[in-house]
């Protein structure tokens, strides 16, 4: 009698025994590397703040961002105003915020709406092969050549600026990168047996594209997008900045930075350009390091 | 004496989990004009211990013990300017695979001729190629005159290998080692790449090290076999008697499980369990935990056995070497 | 090799049709009709008799395709049209204005490239050691700067602070030296420069150690080369992709360019558009897409081409 009992497995044998399969599974194991990773971790941590004060500060701020007061305008950074008034009075700090909102929002959608675009293409692409695969290809070839910037001077110098042209074309010129990225996870991973036990299954194209491909698409193309990002933030700046983006009254981080088309700005009241730019150089520089704290997790070639 | 004399060689490598092993104890002659070849499976160490002749030990490498000389030079304390005028002049290396071993953007007759400019500076361009070309059509690369200046992407995997092997032999060298030359290609281009070697040993007379995992390939070039296991030699012996007469369990697993020796319906023989772990080699005999033949013997569990000449020219590192049954050479059924 | 050249100035001549397109498109999606980016909308105020008359002499009565073939034939010949700000033909306007685009973009180009293959090259050979962390940080943080912002820190920093250099314009009034030139260009070619070559090092850098690791080094070294003839084979592998990746760069160095001619008042080709925009001069910003575009293409395929040149196997196909 005492051998059956003993022979059972303990409650708590089996818990472990689960416990253990948990911690090795690769999600849990890229979470760990990526939380390892003190710059991504740091990023995360700012990125969050970032957002966070974007998000909730104006409710806590007694100025808002269009509040002009031509009396105490071009005022250096004193308690009262934490980052000095501009031109017009207005409170730099509650215009740095909605600044932010409008940047982080241009910046998030573009980068979302060119990784859903980028993605399908290279999946497609990937998975239909032959002439499909080359046509889509040698687009996105020439689509990753062309400088989204310049597109939208001449876009928007005749059309006017505006959001969606703004996200719409910057976006139009960022899917290549996902596109090549899931095009190469596809290909490698369509010859394995699990895909093709759905093929043999009869499933439907679209999806096998959808159940099978893109799970092993999605870590890697997330990589892509935190860099998408980045890159959408530095290109609203410039456009905004140029007057092709966001246009004023409503702030963005870029075209906060148009005042600085004064020499005298530049040199007598560093406080209305020189904070729009740190935040766009820490927000893009957070991001990035997440991209690459996300790239080094998901290495399939890492062993620990 | 010998060209190349190997004495208790050891080397280490440090990794981030722990120091291994690769070469422990090894020794070994070879006399000028003479051909060993050196068989073991892959972390015998059989790569490691050429690569410290060459000085091409990758920056984790530490030799702990033991000499290497070659005609009289100690290499291991050698300056690296006099590594550098041996390398290429006096010992020539081949490696493994012909498709990488080539650079992809220079022309094989600029790469060639390199190993002699590298060497003689006061040779003329006109000299030259004509010592490359001799040494093409030499290792038989049919209209080398026209084909050297082509890229190494336009020449197919034997013709590489070919020119991996004419940019060894340009120079004369005493000594050219070769790393599994033929395992890369394929069987009957394996055939012309051995001719080729056969063909330099009648014609030049230098000395070769041929290193592989297969025995038939050792059979057609050596005179003399080394067969290593788990860094340290097994046996040493003429080419012949490790076929005819081998006395270490190793090697005679080793002969076993050739495929298509032995009765047609046998299953395929083949060696149980793994070569050790180098990080931990544990006491006694590297082989012991895998032999078919020690009979319980204590001391292959405790004590290393040492590589005794047990007959003339034969040596071996068994402790029951003296009795181990004779095998004939079975031949194929 | 002759016909992958074909092949290549085919696509090349397809892209230029496909943006044609797009631009003429654009031209008559202007606000006020297509009549309005061709003549100044002033020039026919309310007259309903002179937009007619102005519609017939254009053609725009036309049907479509007939319009985009008067369009696309003028273009070939090199008529852009009229800038309505300074009622000179566009082209002439663009290539004047295009010579100092270039002359930054080209000093940019240059120095970014050799600083890149130099700081790439140190860092390869100290991989691992706090300087190739410290310099990698730094071409991080570049990477996330925007150019312009740069501009003006350099600015703040050179002009404001330091009074070494000039902040705006090609030239200083009265003086148009020499000396004078190159004090003006060093800020703004130093900050492409700058921006160019942070986005290159790290190819540079990762390119070089992985083909320093390659066997065909081992065999150099194996021949009796020294440390530095084997890494210099390394090396001249290594630049096909890294010439590549430079000339890719190439269209960004150029929106980049027009962004810092805002920054620095530069007379190039960026100002005269931002100026066109702000004037809603369309034949100029039209004529700026296409020469944008020209340029664009032009360096895809000189980069192909010098891709041929320094790998072998891409050439014949």
């Amino acid at each position: 009698m005492t051998d059956i009992l003993s022979a059972s497995p303990t409650p708590d044998a089996v818990v472990a025994d689960d416990q253990s399969a948990m911690t090795h599974s690769p999600t849990s194991l890229a979470m760990r590397r990526f939380w390892g990773n003190l710059g991504a971790r740091f990023s995360v941590f700012l990125l969050a703040i970032v957002i966070l004060v974007c998000l909730i500060g104006p409710f806590l701020l007694p100025y808002g961002p269009d509040e002009q007061n031509l009396l105490k305008s071009r005022a250096a950074p004193s308690a009262a105003h934490w980052f000095g008034t501009d031109l017009l009075g207005r409170d730099m700090f509650a215009r740095l915020l909605a600044g932010g909102r409008v940047s982080l929002a241009v910046g998030f959608a573009t980068a979302f709406s060119a990784l859903v675009v980028g993605t399908a293409i290279g999946i497609a692409a990937g998975r239909l092969g032959g002439v499909v695969d080359t046509v889509l290809m040698r687009i996105t070839d020439i689509f990753m050549a062309i400088p989204s910037i310049l597109v939208v001077i001449v876009a928007g110098g005749i059309l006017g600026p505006s959001i969606p042209l703004l996200v719409g074309l910057i976006a139009s010129f960022s899917w290549p990168t996902s596109a090549r990225i899931a095009r190469s996870v596809v290909l490698s991973v369509r010859e394995l047996d699990y895909v093709r036990a759905a093929e043999a299954a009869g499933t439907r194209p679209a999806t096998i594209m959808l159940r099978h491909l893109l799970p092993s698409v999605i870590p890697q193309v997330t990589v892509a997008c935190a860099l998408l990002v980045a890159s959408a933030i530095l290109q609203e700046a410039a456009l905004s900045y140029l007057g092709l983006g966001v246009v004023p009254p409503q702030a963005s981080w870029g075209n906060l930075l148009q005042t600085a088309q004064s020499y005298t700005v530049i040199s007598s009241m560093p406080w209305l350009w020189v904070t729009p730019g740190a935040a766009i150089v820490l927000t893009s520089l957070s991001v990035i390091f997440i991209g690459d704290g996300l790239r080094d997790a998901l290495d399939p070639k890492a062993t620990r | 004496m010998s060209l190349l004399e190997i004495k208790d060689l050891s080397v280490e490598f440090d990794t981030v989990d722990g120091a291994v092993h690769a070469v422990r104890g090894l020794s070994y002659e070879l006399d000028a004009g003479k051909a060993l070849g050196i068989v073991g499976e892959s972390g015998s160490g059989k790569t490691v211990s050429v690569l410290t002749v060459m000085g091409l030990l990758a920056e984790n490498a530490r030799v702990t013990s033991g000499s290497v000389t070659f005609d009289g030079i100690d290499l291991l304390k050698a300056t690296r300017s006099q590594m550098r005028a041996i390398r290429g002049q006096r010992i020539s290396m081949v490696f493994q695979d012909p498709m990488t071993a080539l650079d992809p953007v220079a022309r094989i007759s600029k790469q060639i001729g390199e190993t002699i400019e590298y060497h003689d500076r006061s040779a003329t361009r006109s000299q030259i190629r004509k010592r490359v070309i001799d040494t093409l059509e030499s290792v038989g690369v049919p209209d080398a005159a026209n084909r050297a200046d082509q890229y190494p992407h336009q020449w197919s995997g034997g013709m590489r290998q070919r020119a991996v092997i004419a940019m060894a032999l340009i120079n004369s060298p005493d000594l050219i080692v070769a790393d599994e030359p033929t395992t890369a290609l394929d069987a009957t281009v394996q055939a012309q790449v051995l001719e080729v070697f056969r063909t330099i040993r009648q014609e030049h007379g230098c000395s070769i090290i041929l290193i592989s995992h297969d025995l038939g390939v050792v059979r057609e070039i050596a005179d003399d076999v080394l067969v290593m296991y788990a860094g340290a030699a097994a046996e040493h012996c003429p080419t012949p008697e490790i076929f005819g007469d081998p006395r270490h369990p190793y090697t005679r697993a080793l002969l076993r499980a050739r495929p298509g020796w032995g009765p047609r319906n046998e299953r395929l023989f083949t060696i149980p369990g793994r070569p050790p772990d180098l990080l931990k080699v544990p006491p006694g005999c590297p082989f012991v935990a895998r032999c078919a033949e020690s009979e319980g013997l204590e001391a292959c569990r405790t004590v290393v056995p040492p590589l005794l000449e047990i007959q003339p020219g034969h040596l071996a590192a068994c402790h029951r070497s003296d009795e181990l049954v004779h095998i004939e050479e079975e031949v194929a059924s | 090799m002759l016909r992958y050249l074909a092949g290549r100035v085919a696509t090349m001549v397809l892209v230029l049709l496909a943006i044609s397109l797009g631009l003429f498109a654009l031209s008559h999606s202007a606000p006020g009709g297509p009549l309005a980016s061709l003549i100044p909308i002033d020039q026919v105020g309310d007259s309903q008799a002179l937009i007619e008359a102005k519609t017939k002499e254009f053609g725009l009565d036309k049907p479509l395709p007939v319009q985009y073939w008067l369009w696309l034939s003028h273009l070939l010949v090199g008529d852009l049209g009229t800038s309505f700000q300074y009622s000179r033909p566009v082209a002439h306007l663009i290539m004047e204005r295009m010579v100092p685009t270039l002359e930054l973009m080209g000093l940019g180009l240059l120095i970014g490239n050799l600083v890149a293959v130099a700081l790439g090259l140190y860092q390869a050979s100290k991989k691992g050691k706090p300087i190739d962390y410290a310099l990698g940080a730094v071409s991080l943080v570049l990477l996330s700067t925007p150019a312009f912002f740069l501009g003006m820190l350099a600015i703040f920093l050179f002009s404001a602070v330091l009074g070494w250099l000039p902040s705006s314009q090609m030239t200083t009034a009265g003086d148009g030296s020499t000396l004078d030139l190159i004090r003006h260009l060093i800020l703004p070619v130093g900050v492409l420069a700058t921006v160019h070559s942070a986005g290159i090092t790290r190819y540079v850098r990762a390119g070089l150690l992985e083909e320093v690791s390659r066997d065909y080094v081992r065999t150099a070294i194996a021949k009796g080369a020294t440390m530095r003839q084997a890494r210099w084979k390394a090396f001249r592998n290594a630049l096909g992709p890294i010439v590549t990746v430079m000339m890719m760069g190439v269209p960004a160095l150029l929106s980049g360019a027009v962004v810092l001619e805002a920054v620095f008042s530069w007379p190039g080709l960026g100002s005269l558009t931002l100026d066109a925009i702000s004037f809603r001069d369309y034949p100029v910003i039209l004529g700026f897409g296409m020469m944008v575009s020209v340029v664009v293409v032009l360096s895809n395929l000189v980069s192909d081409l010098l891709l041929t040149v320094l790998d072998p196997r891409v050439a014949l196909r």
